[in-house]
């Protein structure tokens, strides 16, 4: 339950520290880099080194590859479909969620089998 | 264009928007943690590049371009949308630079020091995010 706790209250402050970073700064495409930084990552990398070791952790990073590239997809596509088609941005980053679900979950059964 | 420091954007924000960026990081830590000791770190990493907190800035950027706008009397509807596309525009290059992030974390973290591969990695990734985000405009400018 401290684990859980823990990982809550790092997880919280790194990922409120680089929204903040990406609030000060200006244009916003520069701004929208910190959209992708490893903060999770970041919050989680030395927990998990210390509870599990460095191979657990190594094997988290090789999967983030995937993570990210899924990302590269999910966040290319909310770009377009809100300068095409001019929707709003709440409906489109929750539908494009399983977009990037399926590419993760797709990208990774293709490296496992 | 040159990068420059406003706090414009903090004075837009409320206090609830900071609020809801720290449970939101608090709970997509908490919950990669768990999908990992769930179903394995091989599954559960997928999750370290969870897109939430880029679903939530692209959803505060519309919402404070629009209230913006709205204060000088216009609709601002595309305006904003066009800002949070901006903001999407760039978290798709950050991710080029998390995929070296990540992959900088599983070469190297097996055989140096957790410090060094987190600095290390950390670096590569700001410098990427500056390489691509710079070329990138380089080119927009051209056209």
């Amino acid at each position: 339950m401290i684990d859980i706790i823990l990982r809550f209250l790092i997880g919280g402050v790194v990922v409120s520290a680089f929204s903040l970073i990406s609030d000060l700064l200006k244009p916003k495409t520069f701004a929208g880099l910190f959209g992708a930084a490893p903060s999770v990552a970041l919050a989680t990398l030395a927990l998990t080194v210390m509870k599990e070791g460095k191979q657990y952790a190594s094997i988290e990073a090789r999967s983030m590859i995937l993570g990210a590239m899924a990302l590269l997809v999910y966040a290319a596509a909310v770009s377009y479909i809100l300068l095409r088609f001019r929707k709003p941005a709440l409906p489109v980053v929750l539908v494009l969620l399983l977009l990037w679900m399926g590419v993760a979950t797709g990208l990774w059964y293709v490296m496992v089998s | 264009m040159i990068v420059t420091i406003s706090t414009s954007g903090l004075k837009r924000a409320k206090w609830w928007e900071f609020l809801l960026r720290f449970v939101v990081g608090g709970f997509v830590t908490v919950g990669a943690g768990l999908i990992a000791k769930r179903f394995g770190p091989g599954f559960g990493g997928l999750f370290l590049a969870f897109p939430a907190i880029l679903a939530s800035s692209v959803t505060l950027v519309e919402k404070h371009e629009r209230e913006r706008k709205q204060q000088k009397g216009m609709r601002g509807v595309i305006r904003s949308r066009q800002a949070a596309s901006a903001d999407a525009a760039g978290a798709a290059m950050g991710s080029i630079a998390l995929i070296a992030f990540s992959a900088c974390v599983w070469k190297l973290l097996p055989g140096h020091s957790l410090g060094w591969v987190i600095g290390g990695a950390t670096l590569l990734w700001t410098a990427i995010c500056a390489i691509v985000w710079y070329c990138w405009k380089q080119n927009f400018l051209r056209h």
